[in-house]
């Protein structure tokens, strides 16, 4: 057994408004710079929609992920072999107008125009030639709330599979939010397309990070990893992605999109897991299967044979009890509300979702009689259809999101007969029975869900440097470096002690 | 003249600025080891070009170890005659040679009509482009052209003895002097261009990730570069 810690992130998809004020923070802190424009670490999708960028969940184009050949875990793009022989051109990748051709206007005419019949105008100028652009075609978000209708939503991959039960009948239209940051999965492909070893997990917390020395720009993470959350910065030929906000997490603080959160759907914490079993978790045969088995691979922060084992191998004291209060260990292994993002890509992605409860059911003749197990037969007339929750969120097994819904939609009836009562008990019962789970447990979820506050939602132990860290050795090396020895540079006198 | 300079100091001043130049830029420029990719501005010209230049300049790199590194002795001892190696480097050279040729081209031509990858194109990038094109096409010239029509030229007597001389530091530089005009300038050229690898972006040919069949699919680091606990 293999202990290892990996910060994790839920996103309660019934609480986002859509607002993209995680994108926007983002981006001011991480990727306005010449070369990053078209880049959005974090972005919000609205689902159905091609997405960010363009059709990014079709495997068949970009190739990204894992896939089972002859009982193996294969990258889907091919293995070093096949990458080496094809180096000189990536057939995978995407193209910058995948995403889009990012621009400004040509704010100073509106100054310098002569006096004239008409008003100036700002002309949009590509931020990639510093030309006019006649028009642009696509931008972020351009498709945001279902902008683009009937031309736009049949480009989503999840909807072209599940045609038949989609319509497009402006009465039966349907849309979530879905936003994304990079995954930090456990069996990242990403990493493992990476020609130059740039890319790796950190040990201490699982974030996934591309080393800018190592990096060489071959490109076969872009499209390697199946969320296209590597980036290419096409200033400094390298790649770049999501880093869970490190800098902010070592200090214990959340990250910006999380921070920033209006509706406060994100949730952070720590979890534990056995890294010995991840391929094997990876390599389950039946797509279905793989969301059981990446649970198979978290472990009980409250099992002492664990505690003693994760203490042995260097997980400190405050993160074995941060993994205890995390909420993510709570909603997503404990209650099994939040799911994996795609489980299908066998990356096992560690930003958990809670599928969306909110818009209205379909063909709910008398709402006064939905009281409690009106609910039961409810919830699979869902507004969003449950096999588009399933397409994204559990690779097609419509019972995982089933199970997830009844238990959302119990906590709602149990909470609301608690607050203001009028239901029958009996039936409350039977629908706790069919979502197998109790009122201790709902009322747990409830208050997690709606009420936790900062220090709930965001339970993130500090990087402790001092444990692992010469700090004698440190003193006076950092700031001015060139000067000073730099940091981490065994330099006489400072002769680093053995034992560290 | 001609004799000292160009083929006994000349080829030494290009090695020394590729080693130490090479070195330099690893130790001091260790970021910009790659060749910067306009790949996500432009991609259907760049499948044509890049990928037949670079197969086309991998054979033509393996064709001039064959005639020039491999002494004509090596081919004595195995049994094959000189009618026999010509054909065989006729036809392989001038297919490797039209293979870099028609790449460079499709590549420049990209480069030169498509704005955004234009735009960032650097005078490094028209530099190297251009010289081995005419390198290239010098080449595939001689190996095509004048081999077939003038003189089957017997490099292996000359220019491989004289090449291979300059890395025991005894150049058999009179070996040069009789040797075709044509020859001379690929020559000359070809060590003007080893001397400008470390200055432009072939560079990367040194990043090639030879050891990624080999290692680990998944990379796990410490925070701390140097703690490998």
């Amino acid at each position: 057994m293999k202990i290892k810690a990996q910060v994790a992130m839920v996103m309660h998809l019934d609480k986002c408004i859509g607002c993209h004020t995680c994108s926007v923070t983002c981006k001011n802190v991480w990727t306005n710079r010449p070369g990053m424009e078209y880049v959005w670490y974090n972005n919000v999708e609205t689902r159905p929609g091609p997405g960010y960028p363009k059709e990014w969940e079709n495997t068949d184009r970009y190739k990204g992920g894992w896939v089972m050949r002859n009982g193996k875990l294969h990258l889907r793009a091919g293995g070093p072999i096949s990458k080496l022989a094809n180096i000189f051109y990536n057939p995978n990748m995407a193209e910058m107008d995948d995403f889009y051709e990012p621009w400004t206007y040509d704010f100073q005419h509106l100054h310098q125009s002569p006096k004239k019949e008409h008003l100036p105008v700002a002309r949009p100028i590509s931020m990639i030639t510093g030309k006019y652009i006649d028009k642009p075609e696509w931008g972020p978000n351009w498709d945001d709330d279902l902008a683009g209708g009937s031309e736009i939503v049949p480009m989503d991959p999840n909807v072209q599979k599940l045609q038949e039960h989609i319509a497009m009948e402006y009465e039966k239209t349907f849309m979530m939010y879905l936003p994304r940051i990079c995954e930090h999965c456990l069996n990242p492909s990403c990493v493992a397309s990476c020609p130059s070893g740039a890319l790796y997990k950190r040990d201490e917390d699982g974030i996934v990070l591309v080393d800018q020395d190592a990096c060489r720009g071959w490109r076969f993470c872009m499209n390697g990893c199946p969320y296209h959350k590597v980036y290419y910065n096409w200033n400094t030929h390298k790649a770049e992605k999501c880093n869970f906000c490190y800098p902010r997490t070592e200090a214990g603080l959340p990250t910006i999109c999380s921070e920033t959160c209006v509706g406060r759907i994100r949730y952070i914490g720590v979890v534990l897991y056995d890294a010995d079993r991840v391929k094997e978790a990876a390599s389950v045969e039946d797509p279905k299967d793989l969301y059981e088995a990446q649970l198979s691979v978290f472990l009980d922060p409250f099992d002492p044979e664990v505690i003693e084992e994760a203490q042995k191998q260097g997980i400190n004291h405050s993160w074995i009890e941060s993994a205890q209060s995390s909420p993510v260990y709570k909603m997503a292994m404990k209650w099994k509300i939040a799911l994996p993002l795609h489980p299908e890509y066998r990356t096992l992605p560690m930003v958990w979702y809670v599928p969306p409860l909110s818009p209205i059911m379909n063909h709910i003749t008398n709402e006064q009689e939905l009281t409690a197990d009106g609910y039961i037969p409810a919830v699979d007339q869902m507004r969003i259809p449950m096999e588009y929750l399933a397409s994204l969120l559990a690779a097609d097994d419509t019972d995982v999101i089933r199970r997830v819904l009844l238990k959302m939609a119990a906590m709602r009836v149990h909470m609301r007969e608690k607050t203001v009562g009028g239901a029958d008990k009996l039936k409350i019962s039977k629908l706790l029975e069919e979502a197998k789970t109790t009122p201790e447990e709902l009322e747990d979820m409830a208050r997690l869900l709606a009420v936790a506050k900062y220090n709930e939602r965001f339970v993130i132990p500090t990087g402790r440097r001092e444990m692992v860290e010469d700090l004698h050795y440190k003193q006076g090396a950092c700031s001015i470096e060139e000067l000073a020895p730099a940091e981490g540079m065994v330099t006489y006198p400072f002769e680093r002690s053995e034992n560290q | 003249m001609e004799q000292i300079f160009w083929w006994t100091i000349f080829p030494y001043i290009c090695g020394a600025i590729l080693i130490v130049g090479a070195f330099y830029r690893f130790i001091f420029r260790g970021k910009s080891l790659y060749a910067p990719s306009t790949e996500i501005f432009e991609k259907k010209w760049l499948r044509m070009g890049s990928v037949i230049f670079h197969y086309g300049i991998i054979f033509a790199f393996i064709g001039h170890v064959m005639g020039v590194l491999i002494p004509i002795g090596v081919y004595e001892a195995l049994g094959i005659n000189e009618h026999f190696y010509h054909f065989g480097a006729i036809a392989g050279g001038g297919v490797a040679g039209l293979m870099v040729v028609f790449g460079l081209v499709v590549m420049i031509a990209r480069k030169l009509s498509f704005p955004k990858v234009r735009v960032h194109t650097t005078f490094a990038d028209y530099f190297t482009i251009g010289l081995l094109l005419i390198i290239a096409a010098l080449g595939t010239y001689m190996t095509l052209i004048f081999s077939t029509t003038v003189v089957a030229y017997e490099y292996r007597l000359t220019i491989g003895p004289w090449f291979r001389s300059i890395f025991t530091f005894q150049p058999l530089s009179n070996l040069m002097l009789g040797i075709p005009p044509l020859f001379k300038v690929h020559v000359v050229l070809s060590f003007f261009f080893f001397a400008s690898i470390p200055f432009t972006q072939m560079i990367h040919m040194f990043s090639f990730p030879a050891r990624y069949p080999t290692r680990a699919p998944q990379q796990y680091r410490s925070r701390n570069g140097y703690d490998k606990s």
